[in-house]
């Protein structure tokens, strides 16, 4: 009887294997997520246009580096293999803020999209926390962002709040 | 044997050139962290990390909870250490016991303690001996496959549980009760804690602190995951908010959302009539008296606290003389964690539970990163910047006068104490058949939680 049992409970745990994988990924992906990296691995090749972004770190080094529309910050830092230790750790699935960005007022304000409650979570983690900061895996590089410069905080760090 | 003696002997006179070579003791985050600062910033250092467990990765493997997948993904900056050849993974090697420190700061230029903080706090109250009285830590350990917990006794045939703390580590607790346990299912929990979690009739869950809304130690993100918990209400009690909504724009920004995130969900309580199965309490101005009941608690008595202070964030919790009781018939302490003293010659504060420092530095050529120096606060990524900084003060450090044997001088004791060692290939072995195992079951992997079984597979 046990056999049995354990048997039936294995061909529902194989049956179940589709439909909880699909389960497991629209869980744990953010939808909008799903859009940002939609948008730069569905870019056609042909109309991929290059951006430019300076990265300035606390001890006034300035990296700049290439991307394209589309490319996450957190991708640009990824691709061109920027030297800023522990960036995003978590890979941008919003369960950090070690890509944790400042930006000028400026910029800032003409960030395509306004950061989700879930994003300001992670955010207010971090240290140095401004009013303009963001996380570089939610901002999703444009055109008109072309060439911007970013500050990098001295410590890329988590903390409780 | 000899001969490498002999060699090491003739090299440290005979060339200028001295590798330096580092132990670090603990292979979780802190010490994943730390050896990647000392590849980066020493060009020819050798760095040996030293595991208890034939498995790597610590709290990431064992702490983090099953349904933070992403959380995890650290271990992917973790892979690329160790596929550095000037890293190597040493598991099942229980230093203080196999290996003495001593020896340790014999055959290696410096040695890091990365181990953690393993012991939970107790209460030491009345009754905490009851059956059904569990370790959080435990219970953590007992989901997630620590080995020393798959035993662990609890029953979940019961409608009430409480809390004791509300830190991150409560947060999950009470998560993994009121979830769904479907939602479990294609996670990397172990088997017997689904099954047993899925016959769990738990529907109450009270979660306890001592001070008030103001200085809750959940963070935000865990707070609102658990407010939308499928099949599950948040039932805050108003009269702990007293006060609250005066001071909430008054507060640093961090403070101020988690604050008003438990405001918003506070009327919600009042309005929203909604039938929901499970239940969640979080209580707040209480602290833990004693446990009542006569073999297994049945109920807890709490103290009823008010706060003095001006400043919020240092206000403590004193008592006002009155007392509640809540039923339950299961309870969880988690009120933090504490370090162990692996070895007598590791100055340690047995008070507080931790290694003795100052900034990283135990002693001269002894250094200590992570929760084992700093205690068991922050998230992950507070343990990477201590480790970054305590691997690139060591760096500076290193004494480099003579050449150390270093691992092949750890390998001869070892050796002759007939203990087997697990190298990161081995470890690959184990985590390819628990990734082989979890793909029938539609998970990322089932873990293996016998230690004759991981080392059979490491070994063979």
């Amino acid at each position: 009887m046990a056999l049995v049992n354990h048997l039936k409970k294995f061909s529902r745990s194989v049956l179940n294997i589709a439909s909880n994988y699909s389960k497991y990924t629209s869980n744990t992906m953010m939808p909008f997520l799903q859009t940002t990296r939609g948008a730069s691995t569905t870019q056609p090749l042909s109309e991929k246009q290059e951006v430019s972004i300076t990265f300035v770190k606390a001890n006034g080094e300035r990296i700049k580096a290439k991307g394209n529309v589309g490319d996450t910050i957190l991708d640009i830092v990824v691709n061109n293999e920027i030297d800023l230790d522990g960036y995003g750790a978590c890979e941008g699935t919003l369960t950090c803020s070690t890509c944790h960005l400042i930006f000028s007022k400026e910029v800032y304000d003409a960030l395509p999209d306004k950061p989700t409650d879930e994003e300001l979570d992670m955010l207010d983690l971090a240290y140095e926390l401004t009013d303009t900061s963001r996380l570089g895996c939610q901002i999703v590089m444009t055109k008109k962002l072309d060439g911007i410069e970013v500050r990098v905080p001295s410590t890329i760090n988590d903390a409780r709040a | 044997m000899q001969l490498a003696e002999m060699y090491n002997y003739i090299r440290s006179f005979s060339t200028q050139h001295i590798v330096p070579r580092v132990c670090i003791i603990g292979a979780g985050p802190a010490g994943f962290y730390a050896a990647q600062q000392l590849l980066k910033t020493s060009a020819d250092i050798k760095v040996d990390i030293l595991e208890k467990l034939p498995v790597p990765y610590g709290l990431v493997r064992f702490g983090v909870a099953p349904d933070h997948p992403e959380v995890k993904n650290v271990i992917h900056t973790f892979e690329k250490t160790a596929s550095n050849p000037r890293f190597q993974f040493i598991g099942n090697v229980n230093v203080g016991k196999d290996v003495t420190i001593k020896e340790l700061q014999e055959i290696y230029h410096a040695v890091l303690l990365t181990y953690g903080a393993e012991e939970d706090k107790l209460l030491n109250i009345p009754g905490e001996n009851l059956n059904n009285i569990i370790s959080g830590r435990r219970f953590v350990g007992w989901y997630n496959g620590v080995p020393a917990d798959s035993n662990l006794n609890i029953n979940l045939d019961v409608e009430e549980a409480v809390i004791l703390g509300q830190g991150n580590v409560a947060i999950d607790i009470a998560r993994i009760l009121l979830t769904p346990v479907d939602k479990l299912r294609n996670t990397d929990i172990t088997s017997f804690a689904l099954e047993k979690l899925s016959k769990s009739k738990i529907r109450k869950v009270s979660l306890i602190g001592r001070r008030g809304p103001l200085q809750a130690a959940f963070t935000i993100a865990e707070l609102r995951e658990i407010l939308k918990l499928d099949g599950c209400k948040t039932c805050w009690r108003v009269d702990d908010f007293t006060n609250v909504n005066q001071v909430v724009n008054t507060l640093a920004r961090p403070r101020k959302r988690l604050t008003a995130l438990m405001l918003e969900y506070l009327e919600k309580t009042s309005s929203d009539t909604e039938a929901m199965t499970k239940r969640l309490y979080p209580i707040f101005l209480r602290s833990p008296v004693e446990f009542l009941g006569s073999d297994t608690v049945h109920s807890i008595k709490l103290s009823v606290n008010s706060l003095e202070g001006n400043d919020v964030s240092t206000q403590f919790a004193v008592p006002t003389g009155l007392f509640e009781e809540i039923e339950c018939g299961l309870a969880f302490r988690s009120i933090g964690y504490k370090s162990v003293q692996i070895d007598a010659s590791i100055p340690f504060d047995i008070k507080i539970g931790r290694v003795k420092n100052i900034a990283g530095k135990v002693q001269d050529k002894l250094y200590a990163a992570g929760w084992v120096a700093t205690g068991p606060v922050g998230v992950i990524l507070s343990t990477m910047t201590n480790a970054f900084q305590i691997g690139t003060l060591m760096s500076k450090e290193l004494p480099l006068t003579e050449n150390k044997p270093g691992f092949v001088g750890l390998s001869k004791i070892l050796a002759q104490k007939g203990i087997p060692i697990v190298l990161y290939n081995d470890w690959k072995k184990i985590d390819k058949i628990e990734c082989e195992r979890g793909k029938i079951l539609g998970k990322p992997r089932e873990k293996i939680v016998d230690i004759n079984e991981m080392l059979e597979i490491a070994l063979k």
